[in-house]
């Protein structure tokens, strides 16, 4: 039940772009159709999902006080750790893809790089370090859920902005708002009507 | 200081901004504007960190090859993020619990990969310096000005000065704009900003 609930509350409650502004530089660069949105937020679903977990082994029995070596602290290396992990996970499945499914790679290539440095994965990792220090997640299984979750809660709001931009084309905005002016606004309403998921509990 | 050198510095401020011209580094620029003084260590940190990362991969760049940059860059913005965490806390304790997770998305903030792989990989150590500064500067700027208007209208106080009881509002029946405190306002502010911004600076409207 409490990981249901972790599942729900990354998604909708602490969603990363409504609730933290993660990932916002490229959300608001490739939300101009829904097939590249579409893409893109698979491709960061994937890479989150794969390195919470990843980050989560390595700060508990990396870098967690006393884990690798008695009366050691290494915590405040894990900045670098979390992101070398990321960069070359994100080398990895981008070399693993070209190899073997070719149209896959096609689809997502231009993507997989620009995913190392987008926030939103940086930050479920840092998230969940803290969520760990919280006690909210427990094992190696709620790591993925999380990861899982706040993935797809990036998905999610990437999709329905691309489609909300998709029809702004037929809409009369004044010029100087035109771009990226009116998706800052539009992504504010969007975040008011998302915090009627706050509070929910399972 | 030759006036090319000084524009790397003022361009940022305004016509080149990286929040609302270049679109960069909105990620953790928006979640530290509830109240102005977190809203100014996270701009100076950023500052900082983007002015030394330019020298440092200004230095490098005839020694790095092309294929590694990436990570080559990725550390050399590592190492800077993690020294000025540990500046803020030791020397900024609270603020730097109020920044939370937000000081180590530096590494991942656009500004800096940017402005390194714009600028700082074509030109000398000295005017990447100046580009990072002015950039850090930009920045910080539409960190403060949001910052501004979310901690006086939603809690009525500047740093902390509780500066419209002062003024004795409340009994004339005025209350705090909640709304402003929560994530969204942060973003229709910004859109307010760059739509203000670009009604003056008209060669920058999309057509």
């Amino acid at each position: 039940m409490e990981t249901l609930n972790l599942f729900i509350r990354s998604i909708f409650i602490d969603n990363m772009v409504f609730a933290f502004f993660f990932g916002m530089c490229s959300y608001i660069a490739v939300s101009k159709s829904v097939k590249t949105a579409l893409g893109l937020g698979l491709a960061v679903t994937f890479v989150q999902t794969m390195t919470v977990p990843l980050n989560y082994l390595l700060n508990e029995y990396v870098l967690a006080p006393n884990a690798l070596v008695e009366g050691v602290d290494l915590s405040f290396l894990s900045f670098i750790v979390f992101i070398a992990v990321i960069a070359a996970f994100v080398q990895l499945v981008e070399m693993i893809v070209e190899k073997f499914s070719p149209t896959l790679y096609n689809q997502l290539g231009i993507f997989l790089p620009l995913i190392a440095v987008n926030c939103a994965i940086m930050g479920g990792s840092l998230f969940m370090q803290q969520m760990v220090g919280a006690g909210e997640i427990r094992n190696v299984g709620e790591s993925v859920v999380y990861g899982l979750g706040s993935g797809l809660g990036w998905w999610l709001a990437i999709v329905m902005m691309a489609a909300i931009r998709e029809r702004l084309a037929y809409s009369h905005i004044p010029a100087a708002l035109k771009g990226p002016g009116i998706a800052f606004i539009i992504t504010g309403l969007m975040g008011i009507a998302f915090m009627i998921f706050s509070g929910i509990q399972l | 200081m030759a006036s090319k050198s000084l524009k790397n510095l003022t361009a940022p401020l305004s016509g080149n901004n990286p929040v609302i011209v270049q679109i960069l580094g909105i990620c953790s620029a928006l979640a530290v504007t509830v109240q102005l003084k977190p809203a100014i260590v996270m701009g100076l940190s950023v500052m900082v960190v983007t002015a030394f990362a330019n020298l440092v991969m200004s230095l490098l760049r005839k020694g790095v090859p092309s294929r590694i940059r990436i990570i080559v860059q990725l550390v050399v913005i590592a190492a800077l993020v993690i020294l000025v965490d540990q500046v803020l806390k030791a020397f900024v304790y609270d603020v730097s619990k109020q920044l939370s997770v937000y000081v180590g998305l530096i590494i991942t903030n656009c500004i800096v990969m940017g402005r390194v792989e714009a600028f700082a990989l074509q030109n000398k150590p000295w005017d990447s310096f100046l580009d990072g500064i002015g950039n850090g500067a930009g920045y910080g700027l539409i960190l403060v000005i949001v910052a501004f208007f979310r901690e006086l209208l939603g809690s009525g106080s500047l740093f902390g000065y509780p500066i419209f009881e002062k003024l004795g509002l409340y009994e004339l029946g005025y209350a705090n704009c909640g709304l402003m405190l929560f994530p969204p306002m942060a973003l229709i502010i910004v859109g307010c900003i760059i739509w203000i911004h670009r009604t003056i600076n008209t060669n920058l409207q999309e057509k």
